[in-house]
């Protein structure tokens, strides 16, 4: 098994790469038993500090329809100057560039350590980056103050030749001009009128009146020009923006009591698109839209002016009581694709107490891979921090941030695609390997990625079309190539090609082979996006009966059992941990909506189909670490028996860090023990969660909300809340005093889940 | 009144009068045919065109005539020398023997009348002859129709007789010819007349004419002939028949060599002035001039008096030349032959004694003229006999005139443009009779007196009395009654029934200019505070606590002056009463003493029951392409910087209240945040200009001190930020709907300055097109392009009223802008329309920045409503004005500034009656400038009469011209142009066909009888007919028109007044401190060798006649020479010397009297300018084809005539 292991994280790390099914099974009604279908977590820019980059373009298929790039599986005659394509078959001659080959001077892509290959497109005009930033001004006043202050910072932090523009609304809607000198200059909008892109473009003067004969040329430098009045580059503007950001102004209109103030954030946004629809189709940019409530008016409005309505919450949902969560997720959706087929992201930086809107937005990042940031307020560190470090850069300087990107998977002919997801919109690319049967955003082999970064994980799914009675060739391997174009940082084009193969198996002959190659973790994840992804669409009760079934399933089918008698039920190590994945998925906010607004969950899930592997697996099951006097910092089971008197427990929810002290360390630490020189190791025992919390925060992105806590504190919920309930109020007596904390729930716990699993997993009415 | 029995010879004005016009032209036929109808002098004339002035009494007297005549001759002979007509107006000489009798007459009048004390003691000390005459004359007119001025009249009867049968023999001459010849006979009775004649002051034309046909007989004869056969003859005869006199010889070859000038009266009446002119010019210059400078002064008020006399027309004439030099062309009065003849005497008389040495002149001149006559008038021949005769003094006198006849020429040709614009001078050659201008009513004449006579203050306690003209410097005393500052009435004796009322055909009407502002030395309004519960008021009809409150029951409860409804006295407001039944308080409180006062409204009387906030002023600034290039962006910006620290306020000690907001435009708009706390100011562009809306709240509208460097910083910036534009359109009605919703925003009234270029063709509501088409001129579709193109802005307009946003807007065409529909909001908001066609820097920036400083600073009121409440029996039923009506009863006014008037036409619904009179008090609700909530309340009694005499004594012409003029300019946007100029002819007629019929003594047909309260009104309405509006000539735009259509819309009566008849006055004397006195609108009055300062209200022409002496020249110009006058001048240079001086501090006392600069336009004699400004000198034939004074006067007489028979 270790081999596996080993295996698997090989490839995640060369190709970034990770499979449910490390063998395949050869036909598609083994397929289809396996329950967890063949599909993969994919990571399309994994950094690869050891990958440089070829200078030059990648030597494709000639086939027209399969143009799969030469990979090191292609079977190459050397002396003939052929390679033959291992997709389709094709035979194709090297171009003459490759006259040298030979089998002791091959071309990198031809290396099998190179199953992933980056080349550098030299064609094409490179564009510069384009950061819009879109700000409410309906803020209090300290909070908008944080908030300009951290634009004005992020100014520094542009690429100096990148383009930056200037919205802000409130009421009305204004687009600034940068370039002027003396009088700062904006156009307005309504904040209640839906306008046309062509409209916002012909009232911000970017279309020039075509004149016949004369438009191609003199066109395009105009129009240039005039859209040049609102983006500008960094190091020119510097100074003015800077300026105008400090001016910036709370929205001057009244607010009645008992009134929101009037966001015109679905106007701000279409004024966003529409802008850059016009000026720059095509060219990576980031609209940042920089929030404090939601939307009150004109289209997009989520909640209406009165304070006395509450926004929806997911009771409303339920009882379809929410009167502008159609209307409004329609029109951001609309917002979201159009701004997505011209490649623009756009990002959410939501900061308030209440909810801003988020589940009608949602689209808006989610369709155009750009960023969700929820936080309580701008004058967060929660939100600088995090802010900031949007512009972090990678160990070459550049930032970790790729536009425009586009992925393409190929399949041999045994595959079909069903379809992806994760922060992408289809490209509805038919071709022969896409399977009729969707999975996710499906229908295509090929998706738009308006902007991705290192960390951006898409769900692949596959589905095996060898037919039963067509065995395949004893040694065949099956292949898939994803081919990822982007716009790098540095305004480079770049296409990723990453080839992986896998060994073909038959079910009945070589299950235990199969079963041995299962990645729990990645099927985890991949069941739970599948189930993230229902959920959008159905019913919570659906989803998770969805998912139960499907794990019963799983365990019918590789669980050793005697018919009827659950505690014979027995699962091999590889599938062991994968019921436990399944009881906290259950209950996290992915999927279940108490305690949540609507908005947090449709955070969390923006999160959760867009981080990798790991960072997923942490959402799903957090992790937990325990730090004593007994020893050094361990992780515990994620079980309110962890929870101790004398530890520290340090939980990771990814989007929570929690510290909590035990009850003992609680008092001591309120003693101040930790002052006295002669109890310099509790200050240590004190310190060192802290120091592993600090690390973590500074690489997290979103950065987490920090939660410092005790036995007994208000915030220990957080932790509450997600520890397995194995003791509680109900069987508190039944376990024993002196372990860990009861929780007060009535929610099922592991013991209790596993009992059912297995009693229905051997179930032979089942 | 005065019974102007004006008598005037019209030669044959085959137009007027169909009938009679032709048979009198057989000169047989016409004899005996005329003679039937009309009193002998009627028949004498032989036209019934005779404005016979006197009562049919009056006649007797002219046998006095007959001795004039040896006088005459000598006249005559003059008058043949240059025309004729004006033998009409000689009669002065009667006038002055008139006013003894006249006077004790009239004031006897006068005081039975009524409680005029003013009146009485302004005629009581006749100045001259002539005035008293006149005054004297209208006094018994005024009583004549009463009972009571029959005694009176009675000998001047005795007067006029004699002059009847004078004119008898000489009519049949007189309409063939020959005027001249029968002048001359006029002229005899002049000088024997006197005495009648001048009682008969009206008369007097009757007596010209008559005189003429008396003088004609003898030389008629020849002249018929004469004339009937060709031309040629008659020039011989002429000769010949001048011959007579001793002058003739030298008439005769002076005739020949000035063929064209012999050709030239005729030509003045007729078409061919051309020629006549230079010949007139050449030939008389010398003398006339030499005399007519002395004289000038004198002329112009004894033309005046002298058409009174018309008996010894001669006389006039004389008189008149010296002035006017019009004596000559009044042609068709027949005077010119006389003018030429007495012009010679009379010009040295005139320096004299105005009055009376004119008068005596014309007895002289009477006889040449009535030789000279003849022949100009009707035969081209008799002139040139007549010239040559007298061609020195006509040279004097004529040339001047002469230029001006052919406008009279044309007038003729004109009459038909009554019915129709266009004039077919089908006839024009014959018949070239005509008034004499002298002997027809003056208003400079009537100004004059006016002016004399107001010597004390207007008190205002008397009920019905009516004030001082608007041409008098005049001190009002509130005793009870609102200023004539406030409200002037048409009729201060309404008519107690309707029937009266409609019979009459008087309107009846008020012009209200509730915050105009007053003389330093008069009061403003007081401010009355009744406490929180607000004004007291009447409980049913809700009039405001008044003087025509009574109280009752020693004061506990009041009785309303208007509906009669008995109302509590609340406690607090309680006071005892005197044994009069006064209250004891009644001097302390204005509300119970003062005919006008304001109270402190209290937040019932509030929109929303909120006290309003204070009224900010927004400047919406075109900045297109044409807008910067013509500098007007960079000026207004400039001018703004320094303007603002003069917004009005009402306390002076304090800085104004009132915010202001900026904001450009083209295609789009463009807000100005200019926020005291920013470094700079912000523009906020909103290009969304379907859906306009305010992009700010917060530092759009600021206070001007708060923010004064951000403002200037903003002001110093917009003229550099457009520099470069090439956007030339622009939109209209965004910009006015930005102006609404930030006042809506900011919850306040205020004003929107929008400065404009074009038409706005850019795609927005409100977009236009251009619809100027000359073709639809006079067509019914005419009325369409006064009409709004779209809607749009009529929906605007309402909303702006609802929240008080007043629209003024400031025009800077080059081409069609539509004012038609531009207008639609600012007249609708009480706001003013500014319009500088062809803007340019240079010459159109002192006045547009005067306008606009003016506009800025002046005293405003918003968001206010105007109630005009009566007394029950009449009604308020119409309104004329900028403003916007909901109902019928409440004018609502967004912005009513201190210039702005309101004509408010009242109808009876029930009876009146005598003694309570009728009552109205108009109560307008405003905030003012400071964003007080007030009340300002005009209270005005007239009198009610039951007899239609009383009504027509008591009117007042320059109101009933507002009216006339508003009414009309208002029906040409529904009715077909003509149809209304035919409406007011029509209805002018009525009116004086009724005081003819009802209140004149019996008289012949053929005499035209006016009232002496309305003795102007043909006058004047002929302006109105002429103006722009009514009859356009081929320069004149759409534009100009819509403009000129709005502006009249809301002026007053003196706008009203000097914008029909501009102020035309000689300049060639200047004395500090008083003024010379004025010369009536017409070239004939124009010296060569004058320069003349005219103004109209809009524009300001200083004209300089071709042989102006050097000094003079230098004095003004600083060159000596007349061609090195810059034409294009925008200022008078600056000289130090006292005339210089004095003469722009003329022109700037013009100007501060008007509620608009007007821009000095120096216009040199025979320049090109000089069209223009002809076009102001309106009792002339205009070139659009409006008729002349005296053509008009005789198309008037005919209407008059087809009425009453």
């Amino acid at each position: 098994m270790s081999t596996y292991q080993e295996f698997i994280q090989q490839n995640e790390d060369r190709d970034g790469v990770r499979f449910s099914w490390n063998l395949w099974p050869s036909s598609r009604l083994e397929a289809t038993r396996l329950v967890v279908p063949v599909s993969c977590l994919f990571t399309p820019l994994k950094e690869r500090p050891n990958l440089p980059p070829v200078q030059y373009e990648p030597v494709m298929c000639s086939r027209a329809n399969c143009k799969a790039v030469l990979n090191p599986l292609c079977q190459v005659d050397f002396k003939a100057k052929i390679w033959a394509c291992n997709f389709c078959f094709q035979r194709n001659p090297f171009p003459p560039s490759y006259a040298g080959i030979s089998e002791v001077n091959q071309p990198a892509e031809l290396m099998p350590q190179f199953s992933t290959i980056e080349y550098i497109v030299q064609r094409g005009p490179s564009a510069p980056l384009i950061f819009l930033y879109v700000v409410d001004t309906c803020l209090e006043e300290e909070d908008l103050q944080a908030l300009k202050e951290s634009l004005q910072m992020s100014l520094s932090l542009l690429p100096p030749n990148a383009l930056v523009g200037l919205i802000t609304f409130g009421r009305m809607v204004q687009v600034h001009e940068l370039t002027c000198e003396g009088i700062a200059k904006s156009y307005v909008f309504r904040g209640t009128k839906d306008l046309s892109s062509k409209q916002i473009q012909e009232m911000l003067g970017l279309m020039k009146p075509a004149a016949p004969g004369q438009q191609s040329r003199p066109v395009a430098p105009q129009e240039a020009a005039a859209s040049c009045r609102f983006l500008q580059p960094v190091h020119r503007v510097d100074m003015n923006l800077t300026d105008l950001l400090g001016e910036l102004q709370r929205d001057p209109w009244p607010v009645p009591q008992g009134k929101r103030p009037l966001r015109s954030t679905g106007v701000a946004l279409s004024v966003a698109v529409g802008l850059l629809e016009g000026a720059f189709p095509n060219t990576g940019a980031r609209v940042m839209l920089f929030i404090g409530g939601p939307p009150t008016q004109g289209p997009g409005m989520v909640v209406g002016d009165e304070l006395k309505t509450p926004i929806r919450s997911w009771h409303d949902i339920q009882k379809d009581n929410a009167r502008h969560l159609k209307k409004a997720t329609k029109y951001y959706e609309a917002l979201a694709n159009r701004s997505a087929v011209n490649g623009h992201s756009i990002d959410i930086y939501a900061c308030a107490l209440d909810q801003t809107g988020l589940l009608e937005m949602k689209c808006l990042s989610n369709l155009t891979g750009g960023h969700i940031v929820m936080g309580d307020s701008f004058n967060t560190s929660l939100f600088k921090q995090t802010f900031q470090r949007v512009f972090s850069k990678d160990y070459n300087g550049d930032f970790r941030m790729a536009f425009g990107g586009n992925l393409e998977v190929k399949t041999s002919r045994e595959l079909k695609v069903c379809g992806a997801i994760g922060p992408c919109v289809s490209l509805h690319s038919k071709g022969s390997s896409v399977s009729e049967n969707e999975m996710g955003i499906g229908g295509t082999n090929q998706w738009k990625l308006c902007s991705l970064d290192p960390s951006t994980t898409l769900g692949v799914y596959f589905e095996v079309v060898n037919q039963h009675n067509a065995p395949v060739p004893q040694g065949g391997r099956g292949a898939i190539q994803f081919v990822t174009q982007y716009q790098h940082s540095n305004t480079q084009r770049r296409i990723r090609v990453t080839t992986i193969a896998r060994n073909w198996a038959d079910a009945q002959s070589q299950i235990q082979h199969i079963e041995s190659s299962f990645d729990q973790e990645a099927a985890a994840v991949l069941m739970a996006r599948l189930g993230v992804f229902r959920a959008e669409s159905e019913e919570g009760p659906d989803v998770l009966r969805w998912l139960d079934r499907q794990l019963i399933r799983l365990c019918q089918k590789f669980g050793q059992f005697n018919k009827d008698d659950p505690t014979s039920f027995r699962l091999s190590e590889s599938l062991s941990l994968y019921p436990q994945f399944m009881f906290h998925l259950r209950r996290s906010p992915f999927l279940q909506v108490f305690n949540n607004s609507p908005d947090e969950s449709s955070y969390y899930r923006h999160h959760f189909v867009r981080e990798d592997l790991t960072q997923s697996l942490i959402m799903i099951q957090p992790i937990l670490y325990s730090y004593s006097f007994h020893g050094p910092p361990e992780p515990v089971l994620l079980d309110s028996s962890s929870i101790l008197p004398d530890r520290i427990l340090l939980m990771d929810s990814f989007f929570q860090l929690v510290i909590y002290h035990g009850e003992t360390i609680a008092q001591w630490r309120k003693a101040g023990y930790q002052e006295m020189p002669e109890y310099e190791n509790f200050k240590q025992l004190l310190q060192a969660p802290l120091d592993d919390a600090q690390e973590i925060l500074q690489t997290r992105f979103p950065m987490p909300r920090y939660i410092d806590t005790e036995h007994g504190g208000s915030q220990a919920r957080f932790l509450l809340s997600k520890v397995n309930p194995s003791q509680t109020h109900n069987n508190l007596y039944a376990w024993g005093q002196e372990t860990g904390a009861p929780i007060l729930t009535d929610d099922v716990s592991l013991q209790v889940f596993m009992d059912h699993l297995k009693k229905l997993a051997v179930s032979s009415s089942a | 009144m005065w019974t102007w029995h004006s008598v005037a010879a019209v030669p044959l004005n085959v137009r007027f009068c169909y009938q009679e016009g032709i048979r009198e032209q057989h000169p047989g036929t016409a004899s005996s045919s005329v003679g039937h109808r009309a009193s002998p002098f009627a028949t004498n004339n032989g036209l019934p065109y005779y404005l016979h002035l006197y009562r049919g009494q009056a006649r007797g007297p002219p046998t006095s005539a007959p001795p004039p005549v040896s006088a005459p001759q000598q006249y005559n002979q003059y008058s043949h020398s240059q025309g004729d007509m004006q033998n009409g107006p000689p009669p002065m000489t009667q006038a002055p023997p008139r006013p003894a009798a006249a006077q004790s007459y009239n004031q006897g009048h006068m005081n039975m009348t009524g409680p005029h004390p003013s009146y009485p003691q302004h005629y009581g000390p006749p100045p001259t002859m002539q005035q008293v005459t006149s005054q004297m004359t209208g006094m018994q007119i005024t009583s004549g129709p009463p009972t009571p001025a029959g005694p009176g009249y009675a000998p001047p009867h005795s007067s006029q007789p004699p002059i009847s049968t004078y004119s008898a023999p000489p009519q049949p001459s007189y309409t063939q010819a020959p005027p001249p010849a029968s002048s001359a006979p006029t002229q005899p009775p002049p000088p024997g007349v006197p005495a009648a004649s001048q009682q008969y002051y009206g008369v007097p034309p009757l007596p010209s004419q008559q005189p003429f046909d008396s003088s004609r007989p003898p030389t008629s004869q020849q002249q018929f002939t004469s004339s009937a056969p060709p031309p040629p003859s008659q020039q011989t005869f002429p000769p010949s028949s001048f011959s007579g006199p001793p002058t003739r010889p030298q008439a005769a070859p002076v005739s020949q060599p000035q063929p064209p000038f012999s050709a030239a009266p005729p030509s003045l009446s007729s078409a061919p002035p051309p020629g006549s002119q230079p010949g007139f010019a050449g030939g008389p210059p010398p003398i006339a001039q030499g005399s007519f400078p002395p004289q000038l002064t004198p002329p112009s008020s004894q033309p005046g008096s002298f058409p009174p006399p018309g008996p010894p027309p001669t006389s006039a004439a004389s008189g008149q030349y010296p002035p006017m030099s019009q004596p000559q062309q009044p042609p068709a009065a027949q005077p010119s032959p006389y003018h030429s003849g007495p012009p010679p005497p009379r010009a040295q008389m005139p320096p004299t004694s105005m009055g009376q040495s004119n008068h005596l002149p014309p007895g002289p001149q009477g006889p040449l003229g009535q030789q000279g006559p003849p022949g100009p008038l009707q035969q081209p021949p008799v002139q040139p006999g007549m010239q040559t005769g007298y061609p020195p003094q006509q040279n004097g006198a004529f040339g001047q005139a002469r230029s001006p006849q052919p406008g009279y020429a044309g007038p003729y040709p004109g009459q038909p443009n009554y019915g129709a614009p266009a004039p077919a001078p089908t006839a024009a050659p014959a018949p070239q009779k005509r008034l004499d201008p002298d002997a027809i009513p003056s208003p400079i004449q009537v100004i004059e007196d006016d002016k004399a006579k107001s010597n004390e203050p207007f008190t205002t306690g008397v009920r019905g009395q009516a004030p001082p003209l608007v041409t008098t410097n005049f001190q009002v005393k509130d005793q009870g009654n609102a200023s004539p500052r406030f409200i002037r009435c048409t009729a201060y004796n309404m008519p107690c029934t309707s029937d009266m009322a409609k019979q009459s055909q008087v309107p009846l009407a008020a012009v209200i200019k509730p915050l105009a502002t007053l003389p330093p030395d008069e009061a403003p309004p007081y401010v009355v505070d009744h406490g929180e519960t607000g004004p007291i008021r009447c409980n049913r009809c809700k009039a405001y606590m008044c003087p025509y409150m009574q109280f009752i029951e020693g004061g506990r409860r009041f009785q309303c002056g208007f509906c009669s409804c008995v109302t509590e006295v609340p406690p607090h407001y309680f006071q005892h009463l005197d044994h009069t039944g006064k209250r004891v308080d009644c001097y302390d409180r204005p509300e119970l003493s003062l005919g006008s006062y304001e109270y402190l409204a209290t937040v019932d009387y509030c929109k929303n029951n909120k006290l309003p906030q204070p009224p900010a002023f927004i400047f919406l600034i075109d900045v297109s392409y044409n807008a910067v290039k013509s500098g007007m962006v960079s000026i207004i910006c400039n001018e703004l910087k320094s303007l603002l620290d003069l917004l009005p306020r009402q306390n002076p000690e304090v800085d104004s209240v009132i915010r202001v907001g900026f904001v450009t435009y083209n295609k789009v708009l463009h807000f100005y945040n200019v926020k005291s706390t920013l470094a700079q100011p912000q523009m906020l562009v909103v290009s969304d200009v379907s859906d306009m809306f305010v992009p700010l709240l917060d530092g759009f509208l600021v206070n001007v001190n708060e923010s004064r460097q951000v403002i200037e910083s903003l002001l110093d910036q917009i003229p550099e930020m457009f520099a470069d534009t090439r956007e030339t359109e622009t939109v209209f009605g965004p910009v006015i709907q930005a102006g609404l919703e930030a006042l809506k925003a900011a919850d306040c009234a205020g004003k929107l300055f929008v400065f404009h270029t074009s038409l706005p063709i850019a795609e927005a509501p409100g977009k236009l097109k251009n619809r100027e088409d000359k073709k639809l001129i006079g067509t019914d579709k005419e009325k369409t392009l006064f009409q709004p193109q779209v809607g749009v802005y009529n929906n605007l307009a309402k909303e702006c009223v609802a929240q008080g946003c007043c629209v003024d807007l400031f025009l800077f065409p080059n081409q069609y802008v539509d004012v038609a529909t531009l207008g639609v909001v600012p007249v609708s908001t009480g706001g003013s329309i500014y319009k500088y066609t062809y803007f340019q820097a240079q010459t159109d920036q002192e006045r547009f920045l005067n306008d606009l400083r003016r506009d800025v600073q002046k005293q405003v009121g918003f968001d206010a409503v105007m109630r005009v409440r009566t007394s029950t029996g009449i009604r308020a039923t119409d309104f004329f004005g900028s403003f916007y009506m909901n109902n019928t009863t409440d004018v609502e006014l967004a912005g009513l500034d201190c210039d702005k008037a309101i004509t408010v036409e009242f109808k009876h619904d029930d009876k009146l009656s005598e003694e309570t009179g009728a009552l109205m008090q108009c109560a307008v609700l405003y905030t003012s400038c400071s964003g007080q909530r007030r009340l300002r309340i005009h209270n005005m009694a007239v009198n009610c009469c039951a007899q239609l005499a009383d009504l027509y004594r008591n009117c007042e012409t320059d109101t009933i011209i507002n009216y006339f003029a508003k009414y009309a300019f208002r029906g040409v946007a529904n009715n077909p142009t003509k149809a209304v100029r035919d409406t007011l002819v029509n209805q002018c007629a009525q009116i004086l066909a009724c005081y003819r019929k009802n209140c004149a003594s019996p008289s012949s047909a053929g005499q035209l009888i006016l009232p002496e309260c309305m003795k102007l009104l043909p006058v004047y309405l002929n302006c109105v007919m002429k103006s722009d509006v009514l009859l356009p000539g081929a320069d004149v735009s759409l534009d100009d028109r819509a403009y000129l259509k709005q502006l009249i819309g809301c002026m007053d009566v003196a706008e009203t007044h000097v914008f029909f008849y501009p102020r035309l006055l000689p300049v060639m004397k200047l004395e500090s401190g008083s003024l010379p006195v004025a010369v009536r609108d017409s070239e004939e009055r124009l010296s060569k060798g004058g320069v003349y300062l005219m103004e109209t209200g809009l524009h300001l022409f200083l004209w300089v006649g071709a042989s102006v002496q050097q000094e003079l020249l230098l004095n003004i110009f600083g060159t000596p020479s007349f061609s090195q006058i810059d034409p294009n001048m925008i200022s008078l240079p600056v000289l130090d010397n006292p005339f210089s001086q004095r003469l722009r501090e003329v022109v700037d006392s013009f100007r501060a009297q008007r509620s608009r600069y007007m821009k000095l336009m120096v216009v040199k004699q025979e320049d090109r300018a000089e069209l223009t400004f002809r076009h102001f000198l309106v009792e002339d034939k205009s070139a659009s084809g409006g008729a002349s004074y005296v053509d008009f006067l005789c198309h008037m007489h005919k209407e008059i005539r087809q009425l009453l028979s």
